[in-house]
């Protein structure tokens, strides 16, 4: 019963002004199994990556506590080399000397994992990059539209509906705290990107392709809705 | 080889009791469940699990397609003297992992 | 946006076809499969579960034995079984000279709302058990 009662609060819309993680719209045992590392399924991936970092990247980075620490916070980012914006899984996959890694593979995953866990804890900080604008504000422009069968924007469920629940779950705020996050549902890791396809497709509309620049822009757009918000990977999600 | 996260301490008092936690990185694919095109998928389980300490058994386990994927266990042992605890994982398709921990008992 | 295209984002979870799921008498079947056919007294088993669970796929489930785990005191075993799943049986832990308390923590897969039931087996012969209650929620996994 206390149980229940610390649930309906969650059932009640959002305040407009408060940010909430998805952590917080979490019932308790899941937000436990993400405090905790020994349980947290993530930590496998996170692991694999520090194996991973060992063989591949320590040789020019060093430790990644010191090299990484701060880095995911500040993703996406300008890439200069393609003269386009660029997260953290794709700058990490485009990356010279280090193995081709394909979208959601497990190796990008985990690598993308442990890079972004050195940032655990510090807040999300999108570069000041005046080159980065235009995307940004193109992924606004996605983030408002809307799409699919169902005929929905991102922003009718994850501003106007948030705190709300659709079906079973709380509709979160939609904040990209946890990336590459352990999702129950997916019974393993996967990115925010896979995260934005499922959204996709549940309205009925046709996801990009991994990979697309318009992933990016909404990326863009919601790392910078989410400043100052503390990284939580890996992240536990129902 | 799947990657495992074990929590063990590495040392202890006589008649501590200690808790072991484990995760192993496994789908736990259940023999159950449809793919996209109506194929059950075969089953692919871990089916037991050991824990040895100092050559005698903490305890056994056996699992069914009920537990979770990335099977989470966690369990305790009484320290007595230092010796090796070995934590053993078999499964289908021939899956059989071993890891071991050096437990010191002052 | 109306309750009713919220809900069409809401889809089918992936049930299994009643025929694939165990019963009541299925999951008797197997605790006294375990038990030898002694039919377990409520008490010294203390089992904790959400009764409110947001997603199937990954439950954690702790069991508590109340035992000395004395030489001649101890638990031999625990059980857990479930009623709605395809299969009755959960996990079973036998425990050994090295062994700490009665306990186990882990975590398990529940394909609908249902029954659970956690059985101790003590070096005495006795059976022991306790049950729990559990509500799974539709996770509104949006993804078609
Ligand atoms: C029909 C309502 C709906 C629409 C439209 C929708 N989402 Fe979601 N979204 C959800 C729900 C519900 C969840 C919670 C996860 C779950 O249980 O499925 C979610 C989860 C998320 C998350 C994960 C937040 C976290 O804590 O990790 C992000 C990010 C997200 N959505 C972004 C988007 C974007 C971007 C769009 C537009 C392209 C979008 N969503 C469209 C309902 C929606
Ligand atoms: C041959 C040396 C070398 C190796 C090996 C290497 N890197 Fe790099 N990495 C660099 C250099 C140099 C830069 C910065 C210059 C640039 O942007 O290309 C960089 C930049 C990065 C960045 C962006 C840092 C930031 O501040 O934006 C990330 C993330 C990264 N590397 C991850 C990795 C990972 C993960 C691996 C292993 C798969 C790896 N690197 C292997 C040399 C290397």
């Amino acid at each position: 019963m206390r149980f229940l009662l610390a649930l309906l609060p969650l059932c009640l819309p959002a305040a407009a002004a408060e940010r909430r993680s998805g952590f917080d719209d979490m019932a308790p045992q899941t937000q436990a199994m993400q405090r905790d590392d020994s349980a947290n399924p993530g930590m496998l991936w996170v692991l694999e990556g520090e194996a991973l970092w060992a063989r591949g990247c320590a040789s020019c980075h060093g430790d990644a506590a010191l090299s990484m620490r701060g880095v995911a916070a500040r993703y996406p980012a300008w890439d200069a080399a393609t003269g386009a914006p660029i997260d953290l899984a794709g700058r990490i996959a485009q990356h010279q000397g280090a193995p081709r890694l394909a979208r959601e593979s497990q190796g990008l995953l985990a690598l993308t994992a442990f890079v972004a866990h050195q940032s655990r804890g510090l807040p999300i900080n999108p570069p000041e990059d005046a080159r980065l604008a235009p995307a940004r504000a193109r992924g606004a422009a996605l983030y408002t539209q809307r799409r699919g069968q169902l005929d929905l924007s991102c922003a009718q469920c994850h501003d106007d509906h948030a705190g709300r629940r659709l079906a079973g779950s709380t509709i979160p705020q939609a904040h990209p705290t946890g990336y590459p996050l352990y999702r129950l549902e997916w019974q393993g890791l996967g990115s925010l990107q896979r995260r934005l396809r499922g959204c996709m497709t549940g309205v009925r509309a046709e996801p990009f392709a991994y990979g697309a620049a318009e992933y990016v822009e909404i990326e863009l757009f919601l790392a910078r809705r989410a400043a100052g918000m503390a990284l939580e990977t890996p992240a536990v999600r129902p | 080889m799947a990657r495992v996260l074990l929590n063990i301490p590495a040392r202890a008092y006589p008649g501590d009791i200690l808790v072991i936690r484990t995760l192993i990185q496994h789908v736990m694919e259940t023999g159950y469940r449809p793919d996209a095109d109506g194929v059950v998928a075969p089953r692919d389980i871990l089916r037991r699990f050991t824990c040895t300490y100092d050559g005698e058994v903490v305890m056994e386990a056996d699992f069914s397609p009920a537990i979770a994927a990335n099977p989470y266990l966690t369990f305790t042992l009484t320290a007595t003297r230092t010796g090796t605890i070995t934590l053993r994982w078999q499964g289908d398709n021939g899956f059989d992992q071993t890891e071991t921990r050096e437990l010191v008992v002052v | 946006m109306t309750p009713r295209r919220l809900l069409l984002a809401a889809p089918a979870l992936l049930l299994l076809p009643p025929a694939a799921r165990a019963s009541q008498e299925e999951m008797e079947a197997a605790m006294r499969a375990f038990t030898g056919g002694v039919t377990p007294r409520p008490g010294r088993v203390s089992m904790e579960i959400s009764p409110l669970v947001e997603n199937g796929n990954t439950v954690p489930l702790s069991v508590l034995v109340d035992s000395p785990m004395s030489e001649t005191d101890r638990v031999r075993a625990i059980a857990v079984f479930n009623q709605r799943n395809p299969q009755p049986h959960v996990i079973t832990m036998r425990f050994g000279p090295r062994a700490g308390r009665a306990v186990l923590a882990t975590h398990i897969r529940l394909a609908t709302s249902q029954t659970l039931l956690a059985v101790a087996a003590m070096a005495d012969g006795s059976y022991w058990s306790d049950s729990a209650q559990v509500v799974v929620t539709l996770a509104a996994c949006v993804e078609g």
